[in-house]
């Protein structure tokens, strides 16, 4: 094609719409006017108006969580990029492809702490693949497509562009199918899967007696699910995924052993203590998963799949190491795995353990409470798990994952590698857009949490999205204060909630229908509104305040530490011998004292 | 996988693209990855688009393969190069400012002689010398200086080549 010319504000917008991009999430401010400018005349783009940029950054990531494709948010130079910080390294934990557009101070200024000059690309260094400063008009289309391909090739990830709002301005000529044909000789993603190293599998696979399938993000990302259940009902292995695992291998398929880890079931994580052979697939032996790492599956082989080599032998030696798209080497390993498998014995056990220890939840019928666990299993049971679920971070996000009973990939969106408060409601509109209006996107979100990404409210209820928040209210910054009980003699520093907005007031400011739930028998009724209700609804379940999450294996600590259910027999001592609920009034004027004095 | 054994080290060479913020890259995947760099050197190649690292690291076999692996996720980096099993040139030079009373003068020059030094600038009380070679031969070259006083050191850092005909 012959080269065309353009500001670089349009050359970036035209380099959007090569790549497919149909959707950004942005806010503006001076560095980025001209880029604007063009949004505003741009006919093939939605952009949504964030509250914030941080919200942006989910939003694009809920988006890409739910879609697979590339989320794209824009913000501003200096607070409007570092706003963006949380979103982009919590993208790089949880390996989503992102693309982050920054505005940056004119050229001529950049290093002399111009108005609103921040170092995006130094800060962003550690939390992205990789970042541009194009500090010339010229390298501007074909940086956003190297971009592009470098947030969705090999392990996908963010990517940030830094561009000064001069060369927004400048103009370009360009051929923008050229610039599309990228070459990055240095940059390495198609790893090709080893026949050998499938092969070796393939015999540890023959030898195992107590074999378990440890599934994590990658399968997901590769969308290699149907691999994996194949794979699973082939030989009859169990299946345990990650937090990021949910969903790829049905939880009521009779092989699931739900999530292990921290949280995990007990059957899961004890399947994992005695197994004689670990497959992984595209999961990352995280902390949250093997606890101390010389105990976890002590007496197991490991076979390793994933697609970054970086993750080999990271945590965890493997004793056979796939790397390259699992997908690829599911499919190589398949023919080579035997279907008559004799591991009855081991099935049989790990029957056991689930009849032994199953999960536990309060479905409030004896008590009248209204506990968490339950409200998640009822908004599983009646939107007969159809939907798609974010979560903030904290017990919710745990339960959610214990509880709900994923049944397909992309379903449950979470925040788990930087645990990231104020995710799941800018998640769940981003996910809402990706999945269209008619699918209901439920945001499980603790009142804590809730709290840090608030300001997107109004984006449900401008674009009238099908996003049911259901905030798990305990009055308590939960997860903390559960570690407070449990490992600090209940020393409540400043966990106590209790204050906080009338959210059934504040969903109504927002222009959408607010609900409150305080007891089990109006829990039914509550989803119900919210599921017959067009658009968005917020609902706030007053839950019990003082529960933990079980199971529970100890940070850095094993199986055999694992506390399993709520100890019983032990008298709980009242809750006020260290925490004394604060006198939570507004002082009276009169009653202010002024200590100086 | 921990060792009992003193921390080995290890040279790589690492070719990287000749552009800014290359060497922050670098040397900030070294620091928050917790790896130890020894020394670092950064030169150009024969290719101006390219320059060569060469990072002496301290680690066990499992952090070299780490950091191996961590370095080539780096966009800007080409080739990483660790001299396993591989016989190997290594380099370093130093200029040395000793003290020399004329009275000492030969006896230090015995000692550059022996080390197949160069005094490269001299002065009433002082002379300066260059020496080159491996990371042991110059720690020893300091040493037989010490006694006289040195007044200013600098070194360069480890350069290395493969020996033969390959090329990295
Ligand atoms: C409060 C809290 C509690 C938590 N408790 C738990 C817990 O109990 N259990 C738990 O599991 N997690 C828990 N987490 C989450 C945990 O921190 C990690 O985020 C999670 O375990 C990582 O999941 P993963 O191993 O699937 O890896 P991901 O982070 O999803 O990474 C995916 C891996 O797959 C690889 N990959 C990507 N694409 C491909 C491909 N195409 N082919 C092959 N490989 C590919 C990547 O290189 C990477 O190694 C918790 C988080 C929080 C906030
Ligand atoms: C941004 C951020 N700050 C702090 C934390 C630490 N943290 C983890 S869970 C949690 C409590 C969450 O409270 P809430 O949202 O009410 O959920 P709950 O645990 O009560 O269900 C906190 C403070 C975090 N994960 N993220
Ligand atoms: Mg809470």
């Amino acid at each position: 094609m012959a080269k065309i010319k353009s500001t670089g504000a349009k050359a970036l917008l035209e380099s959007l719409r090569r790549e497919g991009v149909e959707i950004i999430f942005g806010y503006p401010g001076g560095a980025v006017i001209p880029l604007y400018d063009e949004i505003y005349h741009c006919d093939f783009l939605q952009h949504v108006l964030v509250r914030h940029e941080q919200g942006g950054g989910h939003m694009a990531e809920g988006y890409s969580h739910a879609t697979g494709k590339v989320g794209v948010c824009i913000g501003t130079s200096g607070p409007g990029a570092t706003n963006l910080v949380t979103a982009i390294c919590d993208a790089m934990m949880d390996s989503i492809p992102m693309v982050a557009i920054t505005g940056q101070v004119r050229t001529e200024v950049i290093g002399k702490d111009a108005f609103q000059e921040a170092d995006i690309t130094g800060i962003t260094m550690p939390i992205t693949k990789h970042n541009w400063l194009v500090k010339d008009v010229n390298d501007l289309p074909r940086v956003m497509h190297e971009a592009f391909h470098i947030a969705r090739s090999g392990r996908p990830g963010p990517v940030l562009v830094d561009v000064p709002v001069d060369v927004f301005r400048a103009i370009v000529e360009y051929d923008p199918d050229e610039v599309q044909n990228i070459e990055i000789s240095s940059f390495k993603s198609d790893f090709k899967v080893h026949k050998v190293q499938v092969k070796r599998a393939a015999e540890l696979i023959a030898q195992a007696k107590k074999p378990v399938l440890y599934v994590g993000g990658g399968a997901k990302a590769a969308g290699a699910e149907h691999l994996v259940q194949a794979l699973a009902h082939k030989t009859g292995f169990p299946v345990t995924t990650t937090l990021h695992g949910l969903g790829t291998f049905p939880e009521n398929d009779p092989l699931s052993l739900g999530m292990l880890g921290m949280h995990g079931t007990a059957y899961a994580n004890l399947a994992v203590e005695h197994c004689d052979l670990l497959i992984a697939i595209g999961a990352r032996f995280d902390d949250r998963v093997t606890g101390k790492v010389s105990a976890f599956a002590q007496n197991a082989k490991v076979i390793h799949f994933d697609i970054d080599p970086g993750e080999i032998n990271k945590v965890r030696r493997a004793d056979v190491s796939i790397v390259g798209n699992c997908a690829e080497a599911l499919e190589a390993l398949l023919p080579l795995v035997d279907e008559t498998q004799d591991i009855s014995e081991w099935r049989a056990e790990l029957d056991a353990w689930r009849v032994d220890m199953p999960l536990e939840f309060n479905d409030g019928a004896q008590d009248g409470t209204l506990h968490a666990e339950w409200v998640i299993r009822e908004i599983a049971r009646l939107t007969d798990r159809n939907v798609v679920v974010t979560t903030d971070v904290g017990q919710h996000q745990m339960w959610a994952a214990q509880h709900f009973g994923m049944r397909s990939p992309r379903q449950f969106i979470t925040s788990g590698g930087l645990g990231t408060m104020g995710f799941g409601l800018p998640a769940a509109i981003g996910a809402s857009f990706g999945v269209g209006p008619d699918k209901d996107v439920w945001c499980i979100s603790g009142d804590g949490s809730f709290q840090m990404c608030i300001q997107e409210l109004i984006v449900a209820t401008i674009y009238k999205l099908p996003v049911k928040i259901a905030i798990l209210n305990n009055t308590f910054l939960g997860m903390v204060r559960q570690w407070q009980e449990m490992f600090w003699q209940k020393h409540y520093s400043s966990v106590d909630m209790e204050r906080a907005p009338d959210f059934v007031l504040v969903a109504e400011a927002y222009g959408m229908l607010g609900l409150r739930c305080d007891n089990v028998a109006d829990v039914e009724a509550t989803i119900r509104k919210a599921m017959e209700t067009d658009g968005p609804v917020l609902m706030d379940f007053r839950v019990v305040k003082e529960t933990n999450v079980y199971p529970m294996i100890p940070s850095g600590q094993t199986v055999g530490d694992m506390i399993v259910r709520k100890p019983q027999q032990i008298e709980e001592p009242e809750s006020t011998c260290h925490y004394q609920p604060r006198d939570t009034r507004m002082p009276v004027v009169d009653e202010v004292v002024d200590v100086a004095r | 996988m921990a060792t009992a054994i003193a921390a080995q080290t290890h040279t790589i060479t690492v070719l990287v693209d000749n552009r800014p913020g290359v060497l922050a890259r670098v040397s900030g995947l070294f620091a928050r990855r917790g790896y130890n760099i020894e020394s670092l050197t950064v030169s150009i190649t024969d290719n101006p688009n390219m320059s060569r690292m060469t990072i002496v690291v301290a680690g066990d076999a499992d952090t070299l393969e780490q950091i191996t692996k961590q370095l080539h996720k780096l966009i800007d980096v080409h080739k990483v190069f660790d001299y396993l099993d591989t016989p190997m040139l290594e380099r370093e030079l130093v200029l040395l400012k000793v003290q020399s009373e004329p009275e000492r003068r030969a006896e230090i020059l015995q000692l550059v002689e022996i080390f197949r030094g160069k005094v490269v600038d001299i002065a009433d009380r002082a002379m300066v010398i260059e020496v080159t070679g491996g990371g042991d031969k110059i720690d020893s070259f300091e040493k037989q200086m010490e006694p006289f006083g040195i007044r200013e050191l600098v070194r360069t850092g480890r350069i290395a080549m493969m020996r033969g005909s390959r090329t990295v």
